[in-house]
């Protein structure tokens, strides 16, 4: 294995597991802390939108310092996508992920986060996420 | 509408938040990559050479996160009550939608946002009013 790849393994794991505790303590990881975000009629749990909120704003600080960069701190190629255009595939493949995500209450981090918390319910969820994904994947060759 | 106080939770929710950004921005700096979860897995199902095993860590980075987190602080907890025939159409439009639309929560959501993006911008407009609609319909209307 090149010296380039190991440190994008070593970047990956270290921001999945990052990432994974992010939801974690955020609550964002279980679905009915989401639900109850998005039932603006029922009791409502802003939670989600102060989630969003931490994550853009220290987002948005990073994001300006790697903005410039040709390549990332370990040297590798910076593969930011670039700006492109609001279509009628982005915004049917959002709404269509969106009514998912209000059956469930999982987007696909929580979906993998909540993989090893023993839920059945949880690698139900997965496995038809991955089916959905594969389809895409099918659709596209 | 009216706030449930009791379940609100505003500093787990910002610290968890500033987590999610930090990881963001660690991989965009570190890797160069977005951590959008949604493209990171469905590369996997049509795998290239040299492209399998930094997907391979950020899903596992993901999934032993809680396992952590349960022997340092407390145990993780999940509570999932769709019903199986929802739960399995869920599931296919989560990853069908979020690989035609270009991303998730996660790679519009965060980093789309934080990197000011229209595109993202629309995109998490549209899956926050598609689900804000869907939670109405099956608690309030279809219930």
């Amino acid at each position: 294995m090149s010296r380039q790849s190991s440190f994008e393994i070593a970047a990956a794991a270290a921001a999945g597991l990052v990432f994974g505790l992010g939801l974690v303590v955020s609550g964002m990881s279980n679905p009915a802390k989401v639900l109850a975000f998005l039932d603006l009629a029922g009791p409502w749990d802003p939670s989600l939108a102060l989630v969003m909120g931490g994550a853009i704003a220290v987002g948005a600080v990073g994001f300006a310092f790697a903005r410039g960069r040709a390549t990332s701190v370990l040297g590798l190629d910076m593969r930011l996508p670039g700006a492109g255009v609001i279509d009628r595939r982005l915004v049917a493949g959002a709404a269509v992920f969106g009514v998912g995500w209000g059956l469930v209450g999982l987007c696909p981090g929580p979906a993998f986060v909540a993989l090893s918390t023993g839920s059945s319910q949880a690698i139900v969820f997965a496995v038809a996420m991955l089916a959905g994904m594969a389809l895409y994947t099918k659709g596209e060759s | 509408m009216h706030i449930d106080w009791i379940a609100f939770t505003p500093w787990a929710a910002l610290a968890g938040g500033a987590l999610l950004g930090l990881a963001a921005v660690m991989f965009a700096l570190l890797a160069g990559r977005i951590a959008g979860i949604s493209g990171i897995a469905g590369g996997l199902l049509s795998p290239a050479r040299g492209d399998i095993g930094w997907r391979v860590a950020f899903i596992s980075g993901l999934v032993l996160a809680p396992i952590l987190y349960a022997l340092v602080m407390a145990p993780v907890t999940v509570r999932i009550e769709t019903p199986m025939p929802l739960l399995v159409a869920g599931g296919l439009l989560v990853g069908w939608g979020s690989r035609y639309g270009s991303g998730c929560t996660s790679g519009h959501g965060v980093c789309g946002l934080a990197r000011l993006s229209p595109r993202s911008l629309a995109a998490t407009l549209t899956f926050m009013a598609a689900g804000f609609a869907t939670v109405f319909l099956t608690r309030h209307v279809l219930a």
